[in-house]
């Protein structure tokens, strides 16, 4: 009971194709939707016609810009204090853009109706590559925002300019490196989608809809729909993947509500494969400048980065307010070091807008990419070991809590640790024989041995420095526990595969002694649940873990007085164990929380002041984050002939403080690695120089299959969060944080005879040829 | 056209669209939704069942095309006492599964690829799974409740 291997509550649906998604709403009058998407990537409206597709007999509605307009809706704001197009009134700003919205009695017919859908459109150049959208002439995307002359978002520092300088000005080596981290997708297995009802006669609007954030869309729908909260009930169903695809508001939920609006009638809109990939939030995308000084003998002094980051044409990036690059100034890693500084410049482009997601807690992997590359820079220009490169700069165990040089309190960690066991499972220096005997021997593939030890920021956060759209990021929690002694967690959080209904029933059983078969974890319903941010950011263990503690122990002392008022004795006199409180030397004399919570709902006296029931509320506003942290060793094999890469081997150790259920922790992880591995190889969401999306379907933008993941090995160790009630630190990013640097370490580790230093992602077949034949192949743009 | 295809054992027939896909037949006409669309290019099998016991891509079936066959889905895979297939009870076994959208149309891949081969490799089952694509385990404990459901010891 409580913590430990427990197999998954959730289960019993999935496996029965009982889950219930989005897509498997039904109600009675229900319509479809469908959206018109611009083909040009900038261009200006000259002119829709709609009477066409008007006049389709299965058609009940067709929505433009303009009708949105009529309704105050045509914009919305962004998570970044932005605003960003519903449906293109001015012009549109990327491909795949909404410009129309028909609403059909089936999908097919709205689908036909799109084709009679005339649009005339007059080209404007587009801002493709991020490098040249703050030239001068470069072509002005938001001519929306009121004396905009520029495609500059914002500039934003963190750490100590001139204490950086003048430790880079006395270091023996400063290694430099430009590096992209291309723009990827974090491509959920389900899409976005929404089933929007306004209720003609309630007045109540109810949204079935994809995301992570339930709550704080309610909010937003109340703000840019005008509609009264109380009147706003958004559910989020079984959600299959997230990914931080979906933790925004989309212009196809807004479509949805209005379609529901105009018509009167349920309005379900579910977005194609190539819908997602090319118009919802993608990732990354950040062109970064990273310098690294050291002492000739490996002792790392200092950190310096410049950051140009593409955001497209609207700047929808999920993050709290006060860190437009979110949390990209933990890049300083894992790692004893003097001083550091970053400068983040963000710009518009014309592609879809996006940025924080797909596992990235806020720019975290990004953070950890550029200074894992960064010390195997190093290494590679000192001509060390990256091993031993870190094993001698390694933060120690006893500088925790760590105040970081650009402000992060890291609150635990031991770092060594981890890295030896890493080491030992890997085998490493066996690695490294087998390497030197294959290259002296020169037969078959390059052998690559990749290390990352990354450092995780997550848990957001405490309220103070920390909120979206100014509501704060603190997470509510209510516990019941009914008559009978069965019990129900009301959460904030968001699952979307994490586990939450059988990991947040252990809590509560750890501290209540209540079986996790008698607690019902309910989520995902504004109208059922209190008040909190969702799920990303790996913040749902730190924050609403730290909530259902918190509550949980708050029952536990209601149940002390009411078990003092059963025993007749002092609440001082009692002890607890696991399910009971007891008399203090009186083992036997005590009452189970069960026979507590019966109780409690009965005729006992209780004392003035104690209302009875056995229930607690919590607001749990986490005082820090929480900072998980990992080794990760990738064995790769490389082709030199075709640049072929196999992972040949993953040794991940993960601490992420105290485990709940060390079975989905480990399969947070393996999810992860997998991420990592398609990232560092083979995803790219690639343009060419008229801003065409070329990377906006399966058969493009590759998901890793079976075949290229292999069976990873996984290590642990517990390093618990002092801060954390049950000192448990998030984990379900920590691998997608960590690997890609693991992998492309190893594959140039692999790449090192040819000379080659770094390269970007994704290391395809192509890359690694083009690399070893010293001519790399810019990722982020098609044009070469 | 009308068509009549046997899903789970009970024959639907409805009047469809020529072009009606076989996985929006199983969803909506026939109402079980546990057959899943993750894509438009036939590339993630979150769609797969079984026509006459052979694994198809439901997406790029039309339901013209199944008219006189049979179809399994997910939901008639177990029982009518609601017993687990041996392929449900490994995957939740061994967690393979997360937020359950492939799982449908993986389990059903891991059956057919049994009824193939009944004692796969482990790396037998990956190449035997490559049509259906996970974006939460990895794959490590979908391959090990694949070698649990063959009867096999699952080497960790």
């Amino acid at each position: 009971m409580g913590f430990g291997r427990m197999h998954r509550k959730e289960d019993a649906r999935f496996i029965r194709g009982h889950g219930q998604y989005v897509d498997d709403v039904n109600l009675p009058g229900m319509l479809h939707g469908a959206v018109l998407r611009s083909p040009h990537a900038h261009a200006r409206i000259v002119s829709v016609d709609t009477s066409a597709a008007e006049a389709h007999p299965k058609v009940k509605a067709v929505i433009t810009g303009q009708t949105l307009e009529g309704l105050n809706l045509a914009w919305m704001p962004t998570l970044s204090h932005d605003v960003q197009a519903v449906l293109a009134t001015d012009k549109v700003r990327f491909q795949g853009q909404e410009v129309a919205f028909v609403v059909a009695d089936d999908h097919y017919a709205a689908r036909d109706a799109l084709e009679l859908i005339d649009v005339e459109y007059e080209p404007l150049p587009p801002v493709v590559d991020a490098r040249r959208a703050l030239e001068p002439d470069a072509p002005v995307i938001r001519t929306d925002i009121d004396g905009k002359r520029d495609n500059h978002i914002f500039d934003w520092e963190a750490g100590d300019a001139a204490r950086t300088d003048e430790v880079f000005a006395r270091a023996d080596v400063v290694s430099a490196q430009d590096m992209l981290y291309p723009r990827v997708h974090p491509a959920p297995m389900e899409t976005c989608g929404a089933v929007a009802h306004l209720d003609p006669i309630t007045g109540k609007l109810t949204v079935w809809t994809t995301t992570q954030a339930p709550h704080a869309h309610r909010t937003l729908y109340a703000l840019v729909a005008g509609l009264p909260e109380h009147k706003i009930r958004v559910i989020s169903p079984d959600i299959g993947g997230g990914f931080g695809n979906k933790v925004g508001i989309y212009p196809g939920y807004v479509c949805a509500v209005v379609g529901s609006i105009v018509t009167g009638k349920p309005v379900k809109w579910v977005e194609d494969r190539s819908e997602n990939l090319m118009s919802t939030s993608f990732a990354r995308d950040y062109h970064m400048h990273g310098e690294i000084a050291a002492t000739s003998d490996g002792k790392i002094l200092g950190v310096r980065v410049k950051v140009l980051a593409d955001h497209g044409a609207f700047n929808g990036t999920a993050q709290p307010t006060k860190f437009p690059a979110g949390f990209f100034s933990v890049f300083t890693g894992s790692y004893d070091i003097e001083a550091a500084h970053c400068a983040v410049t963000g710009v518009y482009t014309n592609k879809a807008p996006g940025g924080v997601a797909y596992a990235c807690s806020f720019r975290i992997t990004e953070a950890v990419y550029l200074v894992e590359r960064l010390v195997d820079v190093l290494a590679y220009d000192l001509g060390m070991d990256p091993a031993e490169l870190r094993m001698r700069n390694l933060l120690r165990p006893e500088q925790f809590p760590y105040v970081s040089k650009t402000g992060w309190e890291y609150d635990s960690g031991d770092y060594p640790r981890a890295l030896s066991q890493a080491m030992d499972i890997a085998g490493y220096a066996e690695l490294r024989e087998e390497q030197k005997r294959r290259a002296a021997t020169g037969d078959g593939p390059l052998m690559g041995i990749g290390i990352s030890f990354f450092t995780e920021a997550v848990g957001a956060g405490p309220r103070k420095h920390m909120d979206i759209l100014g509501l704060g990021m603190a997470d509510g929690a209510e516990l019941r526990v009914h008559p009978t002694g069965k019990a129900v967690l009301r959460l904030s959080c968001q699952s979307q595969g994490q586990g939450h209904e059988t990991t947040f029933a252990q809590i509560v059983a750890e501290e209540l002694g209540i079986s996790p078969d008698d607690i019902e974890v309910v989520h995902g319903d504004t109208d059922q649940t209190p008040f909190g941010l969702g799920t990303y950011g790996s913040r749902s263990t730190p924050v609403s873990g730290g909530a259902t503690a918190v509550v949980a122990r708050r029952v536990r002392e209601r149940a002390k007085i009411v078990a003092s008022a059963m025993l007749e004795v002092s609440p001082d006199d009692l002890e607890w164990e696991k399910g009971r409180w007891f008399v203090q030397g009186d083992p036997d004399s005590g009452k189970t929380i069960q026979e507590i919570a019966l109780a409690a709902h009965s005729d006992l006296e209780l004392p003035d002041g104690v209302e009875g029931h056995l229930d607690a509320t919590c607001v749990y506003n986490p005082p820090n984050l929480t900072y998980p942290f990992g080794a990760y060793i990738c064995v790769v094999d490389v082709d030199p002939e075709t640049g072929q890469v196999k992972v040949r081997r993953f040794v991940a150790v993960d601490d992420c403080g105290v485990r709940i259920n060390p079975m989905i922790v480990e399969g947070q992880v393996h999810g992860g690695l997998a991420e990592g591995i398609g990232m560092a190889l083979m995803q790219v969401m690639a343009f060419d120089e008229d801003g065409n999306h070329l990377g906006g379907s399966f058969m493009d933008y590759l998901i890793p299959t079976a075949v290229e993941c292999p069976s990873w090995e996984l290590g642990e160790t517990v390093t618990p969060s002092p801060h954390h009630p049950i000192g448990a630190k998030g984990i379900g990013e920590s691998a997608t944080v960590g690997s890609p640097a693991a992998v492309v370490n190893a594959v140039l580790d692999a790449l090192k005879p040819y000379g080659v230093r770094h390269a970007d992602m994704p290391l395809t077949p192509a890359a690694v040829w083009r690399a070893s034949q010293n001519s790399p192949l810019r990722t982020d743009l098609a044009i070469t | 056209m009308k068509v009549s295809i046997e899903i789970n054992g009970t024959t639907v027939s409805e009047e469809v669209e020529d072009r009606t896909l076989l996985v929006h037949f199983v969803r909506e006409q026939a109402g079980l939704t546990a057959t899943n669309i993750g894509c438009d290019t036939t590339s993630c099998g979150a769609c797969t069942v079984l026509l006459d016991g052979e694994s198809v891509k439901s997406c790029t079936v039309l339901a013209a095309q199944a008219d006189g066959h049979s179809v399994t889905t997910l939901e008639g895979l177990h029982g009518d006492g609601g017993d687990l297939h041996p392929v449900q009870r490994a995957f939740r076994e061994e967690h393979g599964l997360q937020c359950g959208f492939c799982t449908p149309g993986m389990i059903m891949a891991s059956v057919s690829l049994l009824d193939h081969n009944p004692k796969p490799t482990r790396q037998e089952v990956r190449a035997g799974l490559e049509g259906n694509l996970c974006r939460c385990t990895g794959y490590h404990n979908i391959v090990n409740a694949v070698m649990n459901a063959s009867g096999q010891e699952v080497q960790r």
